[in-house]
């Protein structure tokens, strides 16, 4: 059986399992549809959680970060985990407590303003809205490698893919369905690095194999010999800092708020029976993320080995140190269909040289072997993940799992910003403002309306993407650090701010941020309306736009307290509802509304 | 509901214990991933220079750990302050 068929298996078989899933397991009332039913068991809402977390941006574009930045790439490892910390420490118990359907609803009741939530669901919508382009973009690279089409194909075949299983869904439906959606990607992410692993140091735990010895008998360790693989080829070295302390610190501090921030995270917390379930839930949900997590590092360092072997086949320098491009491999002649790999022969000689054409120290050395640029003109980071267990000649099955897994994690994370779309829309604009008499029916059709419209948006912007999946996720977090995180733990941890002060303080965050992103990534991203270039010169402090939203939240925290304080403290009854959530006991389910 | 002293002596439990656990989650990343990683780095464990071990793995593991401590902690705590849900049914 070719692969080509053999994928279409793999990954169809992957569709009817979770398509037959939601059929199964449909919402029949707005509680099953918003939460569940709050009767998740808090393990398996842990698997759910880390399957509705991890994202394309996760799966395919975090390795591939890490391939190219190295030791700076973990800046999205730390962030990416560590926010569960925050999560779990300072929100998901007393708003589980709270009890009942949206992140949004919180805030309006705990700051008793209409306006409150109104800026929530718009905090909420563009963070979701953001987020979910990283995932089309993702859809589209795994299905235009997959069916062999083009790029925007790819995004419109996604679209439909996730269009039939979001609206089947629901929160019940989507629970269900991520768990074996969390199965499927991190067997089709482990696996490869097993095989890789081994194949290079003997390891199979890719964890150790990271810091084992090379078995090709240098007996020089992994990491030594890619940091002077790379550095003989004028690349900076793999475990050196290339960012300031600084920006590392903020980037690490947005995407860990961020974490905490999001509301397509956070309402996982609200489907456990209980406040103390909320609390293990978490370090669940952390356990099932850091098999991938602590494993990404291996697989990026082990990629990259990889293809620079690939191309640099002999002695830096000489002649045939170089691949003769009619040699190239097959997954290279794959991956150039989809534009996302690109040769350009700069020098005439017909052999691939790829090096860093911008360090000025290794010019003069290039040029005099006859180099006259990287001719690996386009290598895109995202592909990493997706070319490695071919580029490590694994078996045929292996690569059609990858294809599998890929899906998996960008279609899981898809339903549930779709549903935290969908339920802002549906339940705090609908329900909440406009019609708070809409027949419960009404609503659950309401809500699946509200995804349709939210998939055509994301769709469109996963055509004209910002950046790397993984920065344009990055974002989202910056949004929802310096929006919603630090409105929620104010809401539970003071009770001194009033109304007034979460929104100036939220305005304040947001609008802070979303400038600073804008300024540097063009107006709503559109190309050609950046303000200033996107580059560490131009940067405020060389503090990157993604790194920004930890600012943000800083701005949101101070300005929220000192206009709190110029006003009166929240009424008796907003008080109360802070004491209630601060203890556990007499949970009631989120059902009785 | 109201706040009887034994829920403001609850609340500052909790949040001592939450203090606790977020230094622990400060100097695991920031500290030993990011700001000291230069001068781990001189050290090594199991292959890897030390500082890019915790930013890559080590602050992981810790995380994980944090949060089933501090739910095995604030159990404890529920319990003793008679707010444990089990005591409701």
């Amino acid at each position: 059986m070719d692969l080509q068929t053999l994928t279409y298996l793999v990954v169809g078989a992957s569709f009817a399992l979770y398509i037959g899933i939601a059929v199964w397991s449909r919402a029949s009332s707005t509680g099953e549809f918003y939460v569940a039913g709050a009767g998740v068991h808090p393990v398996a809402n842990g698997m759910a959680t880390a399957a509705d977390w991890m994202s394309a941006a996760s799966f395919i574009s975090m390795a591939g970060l890490i391939a190219f930045l190295g030791y700076d790439a973990s800046v999205y490892l730390m962030g990416w985990t560590g926010g569960f910390v925050l999560l779990a420490l300072l929100l998901a118990p007393y708003l589980r407590k709270f009890g009942k359907f949206t992140v949004p609803e919180f805030i309006g009741d705990r700051y008793g303003s209409k306006a409150a939530r109104l800026v929530a669901v718009i905090c909420l919508i563009v963070a979701s809205v953001t987020y979910v382009i990283g995932q089309m973009k993702g859809v589209g690279v795994a299905f235009g490698r997959f069916l062999e089409v083009d790029y925007e194909i790819g995004v419109l075949v996604g679209m439909a893919i996730v269009f039939i299983y979001a609206v089947l869904g629901g929160m019940k439906g989507i629970t269900y369905t991520q768990i074996a959606q969390y199965c499927v990607l991190i067997f089709a992410y482990t696996v490869p690095a097993i095989f890789i692993s081994l194949s290079l140091t003997g390891n199979p735990a890719p964890q150790l194999g990271l810091g084992g010895t090379m078995t090709d008998g240098s007996g020089v360790s992994l990491l030594d010999k890619l940091d002077q693989v790379i550095t003989d080829l004028g690349f900076a070295a793999f475990t050196a800092q290339k960012g300031t302390d600084l920006n590392l610190f903020l980037l690490t501090a947005s995407l860990m708020i961020g974490t905490a921030g999001l509301p397509h995270v956070i309402v996982r917390f609200f489907t456990v029976p209980k406040v103390a379930d909320a609390r293990t839930s978490a370090g669940w949900a952390l356990v099932f993320i850091a098999l991938l997590y602590t494993t990404a590092p291996a697989v990026g360092a082990m990629a990259r080995l990889n293809l620079v072997e690939t191309i640099q086949v002999g002695e830096v320098g000489s002649v045939t140190g170089n691949l003769a491009y009619e040699e190239r491999p097959a997954w290279f002649r794959n991956w150039e269909t989809t534009g996302l790999l690109a040769f350009e022969d700069k020098n005439g000689d017909g052999r691939i040289q790829y090096y860093d054409e911008n360090n000025a120290s290794f010019a003069a050395q290039a040029e005099a072997f006859g180099w006259q640029g990287n001719e690996m003109v386009t290598v895109d980071r995202d592909i990493m993940v997706l070319a490695n267990p071919e580029i490590a000649r694994l078996p045929d099955w292996v690569i059609a799992l990858v294809a599998a897994g890929g899906l998996a994690a960008a279609l899981s994370t898809a339903a549930g910003l779709l549903l935290a779309i969908s339920s802002a829309i549906s339940h705090d604009l609908l329900k909440g403002m406009i019609r708070p008499d809409i027949s419960e029916r009404k609503e659950l059709m309401a809500s699946r309306i509200a995804m349709a419209g939210a998939i055509g948006v994301a769709g469109y912007l996963g055509m004209n993407p910002p950046g790397f999946a993984a920065q344009t996720v990055a974002l989202a977090f910056g949004l929802a650090a310096s929006s919603l995180f630090p409105a929620l733990m104010m809401g539970i941890f003071t009770r001194r701010v009033n109304r007034t002060g979460a929104v100036a303080g939220m305005l304040t965050g947001l609008l802070s941020t979303l400038l600073y992103i804008f300024w540097f990534k063009g107006w709503f991203f559109v190309p050609g309306t950046e303000m200033a270039p996107n580059t560490p010169d131009h940067w405020l402090f060389g503090i990157s736009p993604e790194a920004f939203g930890a600012v943000g939240a800083m701005l949101n925290f101070i300005v929220a307290q000192l206009v709190s304080r110029l006003g009166e403290a929240p009424p008796e009854h907003i008080q109360r509802l802070v004491d209630h959530i601060r203890v556990p006991g007499g949970s009631a389910p989120p059902l009785d509304h | 509901m109201q706040t009887s002293p034994d829920h403001n002596v609850y609340w500052k439990t909790n949040l001592k214990l939450v203090g606790g656990c977020l230094a622990v989650w400060f100097v695991v990343s920031y500290g030993c991933g990011i700001l000291l990683a230069d001068v781990l780095d001189r050290f090594s464990l199991g292959g890897y220079p030390l500082g890019f071990w915790f930013a890559t793995q080590g602050s992981i593991y810790v995380f994980v750990g944090l949060i089933f401590f501090y739910a095995w902690r604030m159990n404890r705590i529920d319990r003793r302050f008679g707010l444990h849900e089990d005591a409701e049914g």
